[in-house]
C-alpha cells in the first residue's frame, strides 16, 4: 500500500484526508515559487485566496486543459495549462497577477508524471513572477477520465483593456511569430505519424513580450490564435469588429518544416493552433512603435504585418494568395485531419 | 483527389526511401516505382508510396511550356 | 530545391490570367475536374478569381472520400464496432455513413486509427498480432498500387483490406453518357494519370468528343491546363492533351499498373449519390481472399441503387440541376450532415452553395 501511494495517484489522494494533505504539502506546493499575491495564499490552504491587486481593471479568465499526449515535443499539459491562461489575460491587455490550478486526476496516474507536469507549470509561473494562490485536487476512478485534466483560472490587471472586437478599418493586422507549430506537433504526436520532424509546440507565455507593445496604446484588438489557428482568430476578430480583412498570404510567417509537413498531410498551417503567438490589430499611426516594441523581445521578434482591416466584406477574411488570386480564409470546421484527397 | 508532393530522397534502405520535406522527414515505399532511386533524387509521394521519380530538368521544361503558350497567345 | 517544383510565380499567374481572358469563349462553359486535390489547389490559391466571366470550373465526382459509397462506409463502421482496429485516411473519418462517421464511432469506443499509408496499417497489424486490423482502402488509381504492394509483401495474417478503390476513366464515361451533357471539357487528375497514363483517356475523348486535359496540381499547372482546354474549345478540337508532362507519360507507371492487376479484379462499384457505375471498382482477387475483409467478416455490401432517396447530386454534377432544386438541400443535407458527395466535400457544389448562397466572385 505504501509503495503504491508513493508511485501512483490513488483514490485516497483525492479524498481530502491525510494522504492528500501530505501529497500537497510535500510534492505539489513547494514546486511553486510564488504562492501568494496578498495576505492569504496557497500556503495557508484556506478556503480561498485573498489578493491585493494593483490599480486598474480586473481581468478574469478560466480554461480547462486536456491534451493528448500529455507530454509533447516542446512542452506538456502543465506548461500548456498555465501558459494558456496567462496568454488569455495578456491578449485582453492585462498583466497577469495570480492563477488558481485545479487537477482532476485519473486513479493510477503515475506520481512521477504528475510531478514533472507540475514542475513545468511552476517553472512558467516562476519565470513570470506570477503567483499560484489557490488550487484543488480530485481523483476519479480508473477509466472515468483520460489521465489528467487541469483547470486554471487567472486574474490580471489592465490599464487599457484590449478586446478582440476593437479592429477598425485601416488598422494593420499583425502576427507575432510563425504559425502552426503547436497544432502540428500535437497532431504528429497524437496520431503517432511515422514522420520525423523538428517541429515543436510554440507554447510560451506572451508576457512580458507584449508588455511594451501594449504600453504604446496602439493595439486596438488582440487574440491568441489557439484552437482553429490563425484562420479562426482572424475570422472571429473580423466578425466581432464588423470589419473585413485583407491578408497577404506571402507575409504570413510559417517555418519551412511546418510547411513541408503540412503539404505531406494535406492540412493548412493557418488552421493549426498556436500557443505562443498573438494576432494584433494596430492603429496605423502606432504601427512602427508597436513593431519595434515586439521585435525587441525574442518571442515576438518574428512579428509580421500580414494585412489590413477594410470596410469591404464586413465579417469576412480575404486572403490574397501566392499567385495573386483571392479567396475567403474561412473559419475552420473542426480540428484538421491528414487527408489523401 | 490524390495529394502527392515532391520530396527529396535523403536515404534509401531496401524498398523504403527516407524523404525530406523542408526539414521534416517521412518514409516512402518504392514498390510502385519501376526504376532505381538514389539519394538526391526527387520523388512524387502519395500515401506513403512513390509513384514517380521527378527530374528537375522536367520542371524547367514545364516552365518552358508555360512560356511557350504565353508567348504564342500574347501576340496581337 | 524542392521549390523548383513549386510553380507559383505571381507574375506568370498574371500573364495566364490575361491569356485565359483572351481565350474565353463567348458562351459560358463549364470545365469539370474530377479531383479533390485540383479543387484544393483551385480553392487554396483563389484561382477562380483569376478566371474570365464565362468560364466556370466545377468539381465533379472526383474525391474518393466523397464518392465512397455509404454501403462500404457502413461495412467499415460495422467492422470497427465488432472490435477490429480500423485504419483509414484522415479525411475518410469525417464522412457520415448511415448512422455516423468513423470519427464518431471512435468517440463511442471503436478503435479507429488515422494512417498516412497502407504500409502504416500493416505496421499496426504487426504490432498487435492478437487483433484483426482492417485497412479501409479508399482512393483511385493513385492509391490502389500502395494497397496492392502491401498485399504482395507478405502481410501478417491479422491484416485485412476492405477494398473500396475506384477507377476514374469509367466515371468520366458515365458522366458523359447521361444526356444532355453540359460539360465542355475535363481536367483529368494528374496523379491518377501518372499511374494510368494520358493514353487511358483517348477512347473517351474520341467517343464523346470532349477535350480532356491532364493537369498537375501547382497553381500554374491548373491555369495552364485550363488554358489548353479553352484553346481546344476555340479550335473545335476534342483531344487528350497532357499539361503535366513532368509526371505523366502516355503509358503511365507500368510497375504500378502491374501491382494493381496482380491484386485486384475490376467490377461494378457504387458511387455515393450517383449510383452504380460498371467496371469502376477494384476488388481483391481470389488469391488474396485470406486478407479480404469482405469475405473474412461477411460484410459484403449489396450492389444496387444507393442514391439516398431524393438526393440529386448526380444531376448537380451534370449541371442539370442547381443545389436548391434538390429536396434534401438545406434540410436533411447540410455541410454538417451531408448526404451526397456535393455536400460532403468542402468545395462540393452544394456545400459552397449552402455557405455562400451561390458561388461568390471575388
Amino acid at each position: 500500500m505504501k509503495r503504491l501511494l508513493e508511485e501512483k495517484v490513488t483514490a485516497l489522494h483525492g479524498a481530502g484526508g491525510l494522504v492528500m494533505d501530505k501529497l500537497l504539502r510535500e510534492r505539489i506546493l513547494p514546486k511553486f515559487p510564488i504562492r501568494a499575491a496578498g495576505p492569504i495564499g496557497l500556503d495557508q490552504m484556506d478556503d480561498g485566496a485573498v489578493l491585493d491587486l494593483p490599480p486598474g481593471r480586473l481581468v478574469f479568465t478560466t480554461d480547462s486543459h486536456v491534451v493528448k499526449p500529455l507530454f509533447f515535443p516542446g512542452g506538456d499539459i502543465g506548461k500548456l495549462a498555465v501558459t494558456g491562461t496567462v496568454n488569455d489575460l495578456v491578449v485582453m491587455g492585462a498583466r497577469p497577477v495570480a492563477l488558481s490550478l485545479a487537477l482532476v486526476i485519473e486513479e493510477g496516474f503515475p506520481l512521477a508524471d504528475l510531478e514533472r507536469i507540475l514542475e513545468s507549470a511552476a517553472a512558467v509561473l516562476g519565470e513570470l513572477g506570477v503567483a499560484l494562490v489557490t488550487g484543488d485536487t480530485k481523483v476519479m476512478g480508473r477509466g472515468e477520465l483520460d489521465g489528467l485534466v487541469i483547470t486554471t483560472t487567472g486574474v490580471g490587471v489592465a490599464e487599457r483593456v484590449v478586446p478582440d472586437s476593437g479592429v477598425r478599418p485601416g488598422d494593420f493586422l499583425l502576427v507575432t511569430g510563425p504559425v502552426g507549430e503547436h497544432g502540428l506537433a500535437i497532431l504528429a504526436a497524437r496520431n503517432a505519424l511515422p514522420v520525423e520532424t523538428p517541429v515543436e509546440s510554440d507554447v510560451a507565455p506572451l508576457w512580458p513580450a507584449l508588455a511594451a507593445a501594449l504600453a504604446t496604446g496602439g493595439i486596438t484588438a488582440m487574440k491568441d490564435p489557439t484552437r482553429g489557428g490563425l484562420a479562426a482568430a482572424l475570422n472571429e476578430m473580423a466578425q466581432k469588429s464588423g470589419v473585413g480583412m485583407e491578408i497577404e498570404e506571402e507575409r504570413i510567417p510559417v517555418r519551412a518544416e511546418v510547411r513541408g509537413l503540412c503539404e505531406l498531410l494535406g492540412i493548412s498551417p493557418y488552421e493549426l493552433a498556436c500557443e505562443g503567438r498573438a494576432v494584433l490589430a494596430v492603429a496605423p499611426e502606432k504601427l512602427a512603435e508597436v513593431l519595434s516594441a515586439l521585435r525587441a523581445h525574442p518571442l515576438t521578434q518574428g512579428a509580421q504585418v500580414i494585412g489590413r482591416a477594410t470596410e469591404h466584406y464586413p465579417g469576412k477574411v480575404i486572403l490574397r494568395t501566392a499567385v495573386g488570386g483571392k479567396r475567403f480564409l474561412e473559419m475552420p470546421l473542426g480540428d484538421p485531419v491528414p487527408r489523401i484527397c | 483527389m490524390c495529394l502527392a508532393i515532391p520530396a527529396r530522397v535523403v536515404a534509401v534502405e531496401g524498398n523504403v526511401a527516407t524523404v525530406d520535406l523542408g526539414g521534416s522527414r517521412a518514409r516512402a515505399r518504392l514498390d510502385a516505382l519501376g526504376e532505381p532511386v538514389q539519394v538526391g533524387d526527387y520523388l512524387l509521394v502519395h500515401a506513403g508510396f512513390a509513384i514517380r521519380r521527378l527530374d528537375p530538368a522536367d520542371a524547367e521544361e514545364t516552365l518552358r511550356l508555360f512560356q511557350e503558350i504565353l508567348a504564342l497567345e500574347e501576340g496581337p | 530545391m524542392r521549390e523548383l517544383f513549386s510553380l507559383r510565380d505571381p507574375a506568370l499567374a498574371a500573364r495566364f490570367r490575361e491569356l485565359l481572358r483572351k481565350l474565353q469563349p463567348r458562351e459560358p462553359v463549364r470545365i469539370v475536374h474530377v479531383c479533390g486535390t485540383h479543387e484544393i489547389t483551385i480553392a487554396q490559391y483563389g484561382l477562380r478569381s483569376l478566371l474570365p466571366e464565362t468560364v466556370e470550373v466545377l468539381e465533379g465526382p472526383g474525391c474518393p472520400v466523397c464518392v465512397t459509397s455509404t454501403q462500404d462506409l457502413d461495412c467499415a463502421l460495422q467492422l470497427a464496432e465488432r472490435g477490429a482496429t480500423l485504419c483509414t485516411f484522415g479525411d475518410m473519418t469525417r464522412v457520415p455513413g448511415t448512422r455516423m462517421t468513423l470519427e464518431e464511432a471512435r468517440a463511442e469506443g471503436a478503435d479507429v486509427r488515422v494512417v498516412l499509408s497502407a504500409a502504416d496499417a500493416v505496421e499496426i497489424a504487426r504490432r498487435q498480432p492478437e487483433r484483426p486490423v482492417v485497412f479501409f482502402a479508399v482512393g483511385f488509381e493513385t492509391t490502389a498500387p500502395g494497397t496492392a504492394a502491401v498485399l504482395l509483401d507478405n502481410p501478417p495474417d491479422n491484416f485485412f483490406v476492405l477494398a473500396s478503390h475506384k477507377l476514374i476513366p469509367p466515371a468520366l464515361a458515365a458522366l458523359l453518357s447521361i444526356p444532355p451533357v453540359a460539360i465542355a471539357a475535363f481536367l483529368a487528375p494528374g496523379h491518377v494519370s501518372t499511374v494510368i497514363g494520358a493514353g487511358a483517356y483517348r477512347a473517351i475523348a474520341a467517343r464523346f468528343r470532349v477535350p480532356i486535359v491532364v493537369a498537375g496540381f501547382e497553381p500554374l499547372d491548373v491555369l495552364y491546363g485550363i488554358a489548353l482546354a479553352l484553346r481546344q474549345l476555340r479550335e473545335g478540337r476534342a483531344e487528350v492533351e497532357n499539361a503535366y508532362p513532368r509526371s505523366v507519360t502516355e503509358a503511365g507507371n507500368l510497375r504500378a499498373q502491374e501491382l494493381m492487376r496482380a491484386v485486384f479484379r475490376v467490377g461494378p462499384a457504387l458511387w455515393r449519390g450517383i449510383g452504380e457505375i460498371p467496371a469502376s471498382g477494384l476488388y481483391l482477387r481470389e488469391e488474396f481472399a485470406a486478407h479480404d475483409a469482405r469475405r473474412e467478416f461477411g460484410v459484403e455490401g449489396r450492389l444496387g441503387e444507393e442514391k439516398p432517396p431524393g438526393c440529386r447530386c448526380a444531376e448537380v454534377l451534370l449541371a442539370r440541376a442547381v443545389p436548391t432544386d434538390c429536396p434534401l438541400y438545406g434540410t436533411a443535407c447540410t455541410p454538417l450532415t451531408p448526404v451526397g458527395p456535393c455536400m460532403v466535400g468542402a468545395e462540393g457544389a452544394c456545400n459552397i452553395w449552402y455557405r455562400y448562397a451561390g458561388r461568390p466572385r471575388l
